[in-house]
C-alpha cells in the first residue's frame, strides 16, 4: 500500500459567526517555526475588515445589553471547550512557536486559566470601576462602567495563543465586541480559537477573526468611522504613529503598545479590562 | 367594464382593441409571451456581477439618491416624523450641500399635508398612498374617497394598490376599471400602480399586470407596498422593465418603473441602475422613470458616498437615525 498523502489545509476567516472565503479570493502559505508548510490561512482585504466590523456592530447590542453574569456563563463555557481541544492546541504550538512539548503543554494551560480569569471578572469589574459617588447636593450620584463598542484589536504577533487570548478575552468579557487582526505569521492558533468560539454560546459576531497581512488591514481598522477603539499591540512598530493619526480622526480610544512584546506570562491585572471600558455617571434627585 | 377611458384614447388599434371589454382584455393578457423564469433569472444575476468603481459608483450613488422616494409608512407615523424625514429629504447630508435632494417623499394621505408645509417650494415631489394600502381591500367609494384626501391635502403622486384578490380569480375588467377610476379621481396627479409582486405568484403574472396597468393609464409601476414579502426583486423588476420598454415601443410614451421595499444596500440599488440601463434603456435612468420606494436606503447610499470620498468607511453614528 501506498504511503498516506496528508491533507493540506486552506483555512477561511471567521466573521459574523460564519467562515467565509476572504472577499478577495486570496490565501497566503504558513510555515512552522522551522520553515516547512503547514497550512494556507485566507488573506484577508479592507472589504473583509469592512464586512467583519458590521458583523460586530450588529453583534454589539445583544452583546452588550446581556448580564454580566450571562456573559461570564457563555466565557466559562468557552474556556471548558477549550480545555477540549487541548491537543490541537499544543501540536499547533509546537509547530507555529518551536515549543517542545512539555512548553507547549503548560502554555496552554495558562491559556485555559487566563480565560477562566477574564470570565470570572465580567460580573465583578463594574463593582471595582463603578461606585456610589459622595456629591454635595441632595442627589445620589453613581457611576458604572459601559463598554466601548467595537473594538479593532490587532493581536500580537509572537505569542499567538496566550497573546491572543489575553487581549481579546478582557475585550469581550467587559461587553465589547472585536474584530481581532491575527498573527500574521502564526495564524493558526487564532484560526482553531475561532472554531471554538463557533461551537461555544458565544453570538456570531462578537468575536471576528482575520488572517492576513497586519499592515495591510490595520489602517482600515485605525480609520474606519465605526469602530470605536483600537489595540495596537501587534502593530509593526513602524506603523503605529500612522495607525494613532488614523485613529484620532474618528476619535478612537486607543490600547498603546510597548516597544516589545510584553511577557505574557505574567499574571495579568485589570489594566485591560479597563482598557475598553467607558465611564456613565448619573446623578439622581433624591429627598424633598 | 366601462368603455376606454380618455388615458387610453390615441393608442394603436391592437392595444385600443385589448381595452375593448373583458374579454378581449383576457385574450390579450393571456396572449402575452411567457416568462422564461430560468432565463430572467440568469440574465439578472448575470447584470448584477458587474463591477461599479470609483468615478462611476459616485456617479451612481447621487443618481440614486436623486431617485429615492424617502418613504414611512407606519402606524406610528406622527407629525415630527414626517417633518424630520422631508428636512432629510431636502439636505440628505448637511455636511455636504451639494449631495442631490430625493426625488419625493412617501407618506400616508393623512400626513400629506404636514409633507407638503415641510417641502414648501423645495421641488420635491410629496407621494401619498391610497386605495385602502396596503391590502385594498375596500370597497370602490372609499378607494376614490382615498385618493380624493390625498389629492386634496397637496399630493401630487399617489401610489395606489391593486385588487389582487380580483386579479387572480381572472377579473382584470375589475382591476382594469379600478385603475381607470383611480387616474381619473388623482388628477393632474402622477398615477403609480402597485402590482404587489409578492402576492402575484408568477412572473407571468408580474408581466399581465405591468400590462393592465399601461392599458388603464398608469404613470409608474411599482413593485410592492413593502409590507408583503418577498418585497421587490431584481428578476420581477427585469420583467416589469421589458414590460415598459415594449410598452415604448408600441405606443411610443415611457411608463416609469419603481421597486420599493427591501433595497437596503448601495450595493442593492447600482444593480437596479445597472438593470434598468440594460433592460430599459439608458432614458430611464432619470427620477421622472424610476425611482426606489426606500427608507434605510438612503442612509447607506450617504455612507458610500463618504467611504468614496474620505478614503476611508463612514459609519452609522455619521448618519440621521430615522
Amino acid at each position: 500500500m501506498s504511503e498516506r498523502l496528508t491533507v493540506a489545509k486552506t483555512y477561511k476567516l471567521y466573521v459574523g459567526g460564519a467562515f467565509p472565503r476572504s472577499e478577495s479570493g486570496r490565501s497566503y502559505p504558513v510555515q512552522d517555526a522551522k520553515g516547512a508548510f503547514l497550512a494556507n490561512a485566507a488573506q484577508a482585504s479592507r472589504k473583509d475588515v469592512r464586512d467583519a466590523v458590521v458583523a460586530a456592530r450588529k453583534a454589539l447590542g445583544g452583546w452588550s445589553r446581556a448580564t454580566a453574569y450571562n456573559r461570564g456563563q457563555v466565557l466559562y463555557r468557552v474556556a471548558e471547550l477549550l480545555e477540549g481541544r487541548r491537543e490541537q492546541f499544543v501540536a499547533e504550538l509546537g509547530a507555529s512557536e518551536g515549543l517542545a512539548a512539555k512548553r507547549a503543554q503548560s502554555i496552554v494551560d495558562l491559556v485555559v486559566d487566563r480565560w477562566v480569569w477574564y470570565a470570572g471578572w465580567a460580573d465583578k469589574i463594574a463593582t471595582v470601576l463603578g461606585a456610589a459617588n459622595p456629591v454635595a447636593g441632595p442627589y445620589f450620584s453613581f457611576s458604572v462602567p459601559e463598554p466601548t463598542g467595537v473594538v479593532g484589536v490587532l493581536a500580537p504577533q509572537s505569542s499567538s495563543l496566550l497573546g491572543l487570548v489575553s487581549v481579546v478575552a478582557p475585550v469581550i468579557a467587559t461587553g465589547n465586541t472585536a474584530v481581532v487582526v491575527a498573527s500574521q505569521d502564526r495564524p493558526l492558533p487564532a484560526i482553531t480559537l475561532s472554531e471554538v468560539l463557533a461551537t461555544s454560546d458565544v453570538p456570531g459576531g462578537v468575536v471576528n477573526v482575520l488572517t492576513g497581512r497586519t499592515a495591510e488591514l490595520a489602517p482600515w481598522l485605525a480609520s474606519h468611522a465605526d469602530v470605536n477603539a483600537l489595540d495596537l499591540t501587534g502593530a509593526p512598530e513602524a506603523t503605529t504613529t500612522e495607525l494613532e493619526r488614523a485613529a484620532a480622526g474618528t476619535v478612537k480610544r486607543v490600547l498603546r503598545a510597548g516597544a516589545a512584546e510584553p511577557d505574557w506570562t505574567v499574571a495579568p491585572d485589570v489594566k485591560r479590562l479597563r482598557a475598553f471600558l467607558e465611564t456613565k455617571t448619573v446623578w439622581h434627585p433624591k429627598g424633598t | 367594464m366601462a368603455a376606454p377611458s380618455p388615458a387610453n384614447t390615441g393608442l394603436p388599434p391592437a392595444l385600443a382593441d385589448a381595452t375593448r371589454d373583458e374579454t378581449s382584455l383576457r385574450r390579450f393578457l393571456h396572449g402575452l409571451p411567457g416568462v422564461d423564469q430560468v432565463g430572467v433569472e440568469q440574465r439578472a444575476a448575470g447584470l448584477a456581477t458587474r463591477s461599479i468603481k470609483k468615478a462611476a459608483k459616485l456617479w451612481a450613488i447621487d443618481t440614486a439618491i436623486g431617485m429615492v422616494d424617502l418613504t414611512t409608512l407606519e402606524g406610528a407615523d406622527t407629525a415630527g416624523k414626517v417633518r424630520s424625514l422631508c428636512a432629510k429629504g431636502r439636505r440628505p447630508d448637511p455636511e455636504r450641500p451639494e449631495v442631490p435632494r430625493v426625488a419625493a417623499i412617501c407618506v400616508y394621505p393623512d400626513m400629506v399635508t404636514t409633507a407638503v408645509e415641510a417641502l414648501g417650494d423645495s421641488g420635491i415631489h410629496v407621494a401619498s398612498v391610497a386605495t385602502a394600502f396596503p391590502s385594498g381591500r375596500s370597497s370602490m367609494p372609499v378607494k376614490i374617497a382615498d385618493t380624493e384626501l390625498a389629492v386634496a391635502a397637496g399630493a401630487d403622486e399617489v401610489d395606489m394598490v391593486i385588487d389582487r384578490g380580483a386579479f387572480l380569480s381572472g377579473r382584470y375588467g375589475r382591476v382594469f376599471d379600478e385603475i381607470v377610476t383611480i387616474k381619473h379621481a388623482c388628477g393632474d396627479a402622477h398615477l403609480k400602480v402597485i402590482l404587489e409582486t409578492g402576492e402575484l405568484a408568477t412572473y407571468d403574472n408580474v408581466r399581465r399586470a405591468s400590462w393592465l396597468a399601461m392599458l388603464a393609464g398608469a404613470d409608474f409601476i411599482k413593485t410592492s407596498t413593502g409590507k408583503v414579502s418577498p418585497a421587490a426583486t431584481l428578476p420581477v423588476t427585469h420583467v416589469m422593465l421589458q414590460a415598459v420598454r415594449d410598452w415604448h415601443t408600441a405606443t411610443g410614451t415611457r411608463v416609469g418603473v419603481k421597486p420599493a421595499g427591501g433595497i437596503r444596500t448601495t450595493k442593492d440599488a447600482i444593480r437596479y441602475l445597472v438593470a434598468v440601463h440594460e433592460v430599459a434603456g439608458p432614458e430611464w435612468l432619470n427620477p421622472d422613470l424610476f425611482r426606489f420606494g426606500a427608507s434605510s436606503l438612503l442612509n447607506d447610499l450617504l455612507m458610500q458616498r463618504r467611504a468614496q470620498l474620505d478614503g476611508h468607511y463612514s459609519g452609522p453614528d455619521y448618519v440621521t437615525v430615522d
